[in-house]
C-alpha cells in the first residue's frame, strides 16, 4: 500500500511538469491550431539558460525571473521571425518548420553548453523527505511551483482584459480586428507566454532527470499525451490531463509494463485517446456541416 | 459628412466586384445600400473597414482611413457587424461585451453597458451565458450591442435581418430606431428587406453588379413605384 501511495505522489508530481508543458502546447494549438513540436526544445534551452544564471553566482529566484523574462522574449521572437512569414503557408511547411526548429535549437543547444549530462540545482533541498516519505521536498516544492503557475494563467486569462483579448484573438482573430484588438501582438504574447511556461517545466524537472540537450524529449511525449487525453482545445483540460498521464505512467511502469517501457505507456495513450475519442475527455466535439 | 467614398474598387484576389462606388453617411445619419445578391454589398462594407484589398479613397470625419488595417480602422471608430455577426460564440455575453469596449480608456463603459441592457433587456438576463447558445435574434442584438460599445462614430450593418423571424426582425428594427434617435452614432445598412430599411434610412444607394445604378434620399425612392417594381422586388 505504501509503495503504491509512493507511485502515486510521483507521479503527480511529474504529472505537474507534463501539465505545464501540455498547457504550453495547447495555447499555442488554440491560437495557431498546429502544435509546436519545438515546444520542448525550447524549453532546455531555457532550462540551460537559467542554469547559466545561477552558475554565475545569482540567487536561484533572481535567475528563475530572469529565466521567465528571457523564455517570454525568445518565444515571442520566435513568433514574430519564424512562424509569422509562414502564418498562411499551407500546414505541411509548418510542420516542417516545427521540425527544423526541434532539431536547430536542440543541436544549438548541444553546441553552446555541451552534450555531458549536468546537475541541476533545486531551490527545495534539504527539507527531507515530506508526508511520511512520500514525496521528496523537491517533488513537493515543484508541485507547488506548477501549481502556482497553473493558478496564475488561469486568473490572467479569465480576469484580466488583457487575457480576455488573448483568447478573443485566438477564438475568433476576424472578430478581434473589428473590436480593436491587434491579433499580431496577441499571437507572439502568446507564444511568449507559452515558452515562459514551458521554462518553469524545464526548471523543476531539471533537478529530477538532470540536465542535458534532450531532457524534455520525452517530456514533450507525455505532455501531448496530457494534451490529448484532456481535450487539446481545452486549457484546463490539458492540465488535468498531464497529472492523469503522470499517475498512469508513474503506477504502469512500477506494476505493468516496467520502467524499461514506460514511454510507450504515452503513445498508447496518444494513439488509444485518437482511436476511441479524438475530443479527449474534456474537449470540444465540432461538427461541420459538408 | 460622417463617412465619404470615392471610386471604391475592391474584390478578392484578381476579381473585381466593387467598379468605382461613390456614397456617403452623414453625421447622424442612416444609408442603406440595396440590391441583389451578390451586387457587392457585404464587399463594400468589408472594403470600408479594411477586410478586403482595396481602391479609391475613404474619409472618417475629414479622416484618410484608406488602406488602414482593420483593427485600426476600428479604433478610429468604425464598428461592423458583419455577416455571420462577429460575436464570439465561445465566450459568454459579458465577455463579448468587455471586448466591445476593449479598446476604450474612457471611464463610461459601465454606463454604456446599463444603455445597452435598457436597449436589449435580453442580454442582461443571457448575461453569464456562452453566447453560442443564444437564440439567432439574441445573437443579433449582442452583435449589435457589442459593436456599439466601441462608442463608434459609424456603425457598419450587415444584414440584421438574416434568418430571423419576422416579429425578431420588428424587434431589431425598433430597436435600431431607437438607436438612431438615441446614440447619434451613423449608420451605413446593407439589407435585402428593402421595405425595411427605407424605413429607417435617410438616403439610399441601389447596387447593381457592384455599380451605383441610383441613389437619393431613401423616402423618395420608397415612393416611386418604377423603381420598387425594378429593383427592389416588392
Amino acid at each position: 500500500m505504501d509503495a503504491f501511495l509512493l507511485q502515486l505522489a510521483a507521479g503527480i508530481a511529474t504529472g505537474g511538469i507534463y501539465a505545464s508543458v501540455a498547457l504550453a502546447i495547447v495555447m499555442i494549438y488554440q491560437a495557431t491550431h498546429h502544435v509546436n513540436f519545438a515546444q520542448g526544445e525550447m524549453a532546455t534551452l531555457s532550462t540551460f539558460i537559467a542554469l547559466t544564471f545561477i552558475q554565475a553566482g545569482f540567487p536561484y529566484w533572481v535567475a528563475f525571473g530572469a529565466t521567465l523574462a528571457v523564455s517570454f522574449v525568445m518565444g515571442a521572437l520566435v513568433e514574430r521571425l519564424i512562424m509569422r512569414p509562414v502564418q498562411h503557408a499551407p500546414i505541411l511547411t509548418h510542420v516542417g518548420v516545427y521540425i527544423g526548429m526541434l532539431l536547430i535549437i536542440g543541436n544549438l543547444t548541444g553546441w553552446v553548453f555541451g552534450y555531458t549530462t549536468k546537475v541541476f540545482p533545486s531551490p527545495f533541498e534539504g527539507g527531507g523527505p515530506m508526508f511520511g516519505g512520500l514525496l521528496s521536498a523537491h517533488q513537493l516544492g515543484s508541485v507547488g511551483v506548477t501549481l502556482a503557475v497553473l493558478v496564475l494563467v488561469y486568473l490572467f486569462f479569465t480576469k484580466t482584459s488583457l487575457g480576455l483579448a488573448m483568447r478573443a484573438a485566438a477564438y475568433n482573430p476576424r472578430s478581434a480586428r473589428l473590436v480593436g484588438i491587434r491579433v499580431d501582438v496577441m499571437l507572439a504574447l502568446g507564444w511568449g507566454l507559452a515558452a515562459a511556461i514551458g521554462s518553469v517545466a524545464g526548471m523543476m524537472v531539471a533537478p529530477i532527470v538532470f540536465l542535458d540537450p534532450n531532457m524534455m524529449l520525452g517530456i514533450l511525449l507525455y505532455a501531448f499525451a496530457g494534451a490529448l487525453l484532456g481535450g487539446i482545445d481545452n486549457p484546463p483540460g490539458a492540465v488535468v490531463g498531464g497529472f492523469l498521464v503522470g499517475v498512469l505512467e508513474n503506477l504502469a511502469g512500477a506494476y505493468i509494463v516496467g520502467t524499461e517501457l514506460k514511454l510507450s505507456v504515452a503513445l498508447v495513450i496518444i494513439i488509444g485517446v485518437l482511436v476511441l475519442k479524438p475530443s479527449g475527455l474534456f474537449g470540444r466535439v465540432v461538427f461541420s456541416r459538408v | 459628412m460622417l463617412l465619404e467614398v470615392s471610386g471604391l474598387r475592391a474584390g478578392y484576389g484578381p476579381t473585381h466586384v466593387l467598379h468605382g462606388l461613390d456614397f456617403a453617411v452623414e453625421e447622424g445619419g442612416v444609408t442603406t445600400l440595396l440590391g441583389a445578391n451578390g451586387a457587392g454589398k457585404t464587399t463594400t462594407l468589408r472594403a470600408v473597414c479594411g477586410m478586403v484589398r482595396m481602391e479609391g479613397e475613404v474619409n472618417l470625419a475629414g479622416q484618410r482611413i484608406t488602406g488602414l488595417a482593420t483593427e485600426d480602422i476600428a479604433r478610429r471608430g468604425v464598428a461592423h457587424v458583419p455577416d455571420g455577426r462577429g460575436t464570439f460564440m465561445e465566450l459568454t455575453v459579458e465577455e463579448n461585451f468587455r471586448l466591445g469596449a476593449y479598446v476604450r480608456r474612457d471611464n463610461e463603459v459601465q454606463r454604456d453597458f446599463e444603455r445597452m441592457w435598457e436597449w436589449f433587456p435580453r442580454l442582461k438576463q443571457r448575461w453569464k451565458q456562452q453566447a453560442g447558445t443564444l437564440s439567432g435574434g439574441e445573437q443579433q442584438m449582442l452583435a449589435i450591442a457589442r459593436a456599439l460599445l466601441l462608442r463608434p462614430k459609424l456603425l457598419l450593418l450587415d444584414e440584421p435581418s438574416f434568418g430571423l423571424a419576422p416579429l425578431i426582425v420588428q424587434d431589431i428594427f425598433a430597436i435600431l430606431r431607437r438607436i438612431r434617435a438615441e446614440s447619434g452614432v451613423g449608420i451605413l445598412l446593407v439589407e435585402q428587406n428593402a421595405n425595411l430599411a427605407l424605413e429607417l434610412a435617410d438616403r439610399a444607394y441601389l447596387l447593381e453588379t457592384g455599380r451605383i445604378v441610383m441613389s437619393g434620399p431613401a423616402a423618395e425612392i420608397r415612393q416611386d413605384e418604377a423603381i420598387r417594381r425594378s429593383y427592389l422586388g416588392y
